[in-house]
């Protein structure tokens, strides 16, 4: 019925039509729900059923976990800062969704806005790049985020991080991740502290109203740290109990909306691994830099940097840094390419990330930094790779050519 | 009359189509480094101004005497002797805006305006185009100077010239100045949206 709907009003869009400067609207919508009729007449390198809307979509399948825990998370915040005495399960998941699908919406609006505009502006068709990104803005951002906050954001880096460069495939930085950078940079009043990571009132009437006054301190987990001096170190949540290891796995710790699960995190990791949309070599190898930097770091833990008294694994629970290693380090735009260069590119994105975290206390984070900063030395990796590779074939071939003659 | 002519284009192209900022792309880290607030980004203009003028008019005076091989270390001398001339100025009348700019007034002696122009222009053309082809380089400047020291103002402290201009009652609903216009990439950007607009207006300057 959707098909004869849209075969019907087909001729409106295409040339001459009434409605012509639309066409790159229509062709988005149609090729997004249904696999395009047209194929390559030339010849063509590779044939797969999958094209990069397929691609995105199960990219946005592997994240619902986390979307879902993050919704829950949400809620369960709220209601046990608020003093709930029971935790029923559907209240605090209409609460997530409620307090999330704002945010949702408005990084779509403004994202997909921007991109039809420009797609119709430079006559092609639409680039579906912001389908994941859309969804991992919100994911990565604190619950609190003011709405018009996000729409600038979101604004700034569609256009000067994808648009500016060609749009999606040509951009150097991660377009969500930037999103991210440009809030915390912009905005730092509204994007740290012990505040920004509680939804704090009630919504359409579900749930209660946070308040702050009564010993309450949302503060993450890598916050406290961050800011902990003397004593032995232990991490409290919103309420003031302890914070098992437990917990911060399974994600029932203050943090960015979607980032707190690292359970959710690996089931859609497996997700992708299965489906071989991520690379492994990236995944596995910002995890292996991670343990590694983060049992360096151990080793020489002093009291000026209070991380540093994390266990390893510990470093890789908490905070953003499985989000990055599954999500954020393996988009293929921003990764390396090479198989070697992906292993290097991994391990410096899980050492620098541990790094910025214990050493600098004003980033209680540096998952995104990390990645930022190896995005733009992917290039520069590929690179090297590359001549490596012709450097050694010229020697084979040099060798050959002298046992011959 | 062709005299005329290229005195009027020696003042005005470099406002626009030849503009040493947006076009020649020099003197990028001046730009960055003082126009978090207006009020020392319009200082800084002018002093890029005054000194590029005169220096432009000292060398192009004494352009048949320089030796050849010695003429950077000529125009550096004349160049540093007028930039401690307006830094002392500064401080004596304005030392406020002196203290902000800190260094980069010092620093005018690298900018490479400076350089360019007397070697491109002074070294080889007489004193009057030469004086009115400082004001227009100077002026050039000034005009990316101010362009982007007002967005950086407005948006990263609600302010212009020290008078608040945002309204409080956007404080009350919500709106936050933005910390990262206060941080010199969002000047880079700016230059760059500049650079977009007018490359995007005068299609000659577009690169293949």
């Amino acid at each position: 019925m959707l098909r004869k709907y849209l075969d019907r009003i087909k001729p409106n869009f295409e040339e001459g039509g009434r409605l012509h400067s639309f066409h790159s609207v229509f062709d988005g919508i149609e090729t997004f729900l249904y696999t395009p009729r047209t194929t390559s007449a030339s010849g063509v390198h590779i044939h797969d059923s999958l094209d990069s809307k397929r691609i995105m979509i199960i990219v946005v399948l592997a994240l619902m976990p986390c979307l879902l825990f993050g919704m829950y998370n949400t809620g369960y915040q709220n209601f046990l800062g608020s003093g709930a005495a029971s935790f029923p399960l559907l209240p605090i998941m209409a609460y997530g969704f409620l307090a999330i699908l704002p945010k949702i919406a408005v990084t779509y609006v403004v994202g997909l806005g921007i991109e039809f505009i420009a797609a119709q502006w430079r006559k092609e068709e639409i680039q579906e790049g912001f389908l994941v990104t859309g969804i991992l803005v919100p994911l990565i951002c604190p619950i609190e985020t003011p709405l018009w906050m996000l729409a600038v954001a979101t604004a700034f880096s569609v256009i000067f991080v994808k648009e500016v460069f060609g749009g999606t495939g040509y951009n150097i930085f991660n377009v969500a991740l930037v999103t991210r950078a440009f809030l915390f940079f912009a905005y730092p009043a509204s994007m740290s502290g012990d505040r920004a990571f509680i939804s704090a009132s009630p919504i359409c009437g579900i749930g209660g109203t946070v308040n702050f006054a009564d010993g309450i301190s949302g503060a993450t987990p890598l916050g406290q740290i961050a800011t902990h001096s003397g004593g032995a170190l232990q991490i409290h949540n919103i309420v003031g109990d302890p914070v098992s290891n437990w917990d911060a796995f399974l994600g029932l710790i203050p943090g960015s909306f979607g980032e707190t699960s690292t359970l959710c995190i690996l089931i859609g990791a497996a997700l992708l691994l299965t489906t071989g949309i991520a690379s492994w070599r990236i995944m596995l190898s910002v995890f292996a830099g991670g343990l590694l930097a983060g049992f360096v770091v151990n080793m020489f833990a002093t009291p000026t940097y209070p991380s540093s008294y994390l266990m390893p694994w510990q470093q890789l629970i908490y905070g953003g840094f499985a989000f990055a290693a599954v999500f954020m380090a393996t988009d293929p735009v921003t990764a390396a390419r090479t198989g070697a260069g992906k292993y290097v590119y991994g391990l410096l994105v899980g050492i620098m990330a541990i790094v910025i975290r214990v050493y600098n206390n004003g980033y209680p984070e540096g998952a995104m930094l990390a990645v930022l900063l190896m995005n733009a030395f992917a290039p520069l990796i590929d690179y090297c790779v590359v001549q490596t590779n012709i450097n050694r074939r010229v020697n084979r071939l040099k060798t050959k050519a002298e046992k011959q003659s | 009359m062709s005299e005329k002519i290229s005195l009027k284009g020696a003042l005005f192209n470099p406002l626009s189509k030849n503009n040493p900022v947006v076009v020649q792309v020099l003197g990028i880290c001046s730009v960055l480094a003082v126009t978090a607030k207006l009020e020392p980004a319009i200082v800084m203009g002018i002093s890029v101004i005054a000194v590029l003028a005169f220096s432009n008019v000292i060398i192009s005076l004494i352009r048949n005497t320089i030796p050849t091989n010695i003429r950077i270390i000529v125009q550096l001398v004349v160049v540093a002797g007028l930039v401690v001339i307006v830094d002392q100025l500064l401080k004596a009348y304005a030392y406020d805006v002196s203290k902000q700019l800190s260094v980069f007034i010092g620093l005018i002696i690298t900018n490479c305006i400076l350089m360019g122009r007397l070697e491109a222009f002074a070294m080889a053309n007489k004193p009057l185009p030469s004086f009115l082809d400082g004001i227009g380089n100077g002026l050039g400047y000034t005009v990316i100077l101010v362009i982007v020291g007002f967005f950086r103002e407005l948006l990263g402290s609600g302010t212009l010239l020290g008078y608040q201009v945002v309204p409080d009652s956007f404080y009350e609903a919500g709106y936050v100045n933005n910390g990262l216009m206060i941080l010199p990439p969002m000047a880079l950007i700016i230059v760059a949206c500049i650079i977009w607009v007018q490359r995007a207006r005068n299609k000659d300057l577009q690169e293949p």
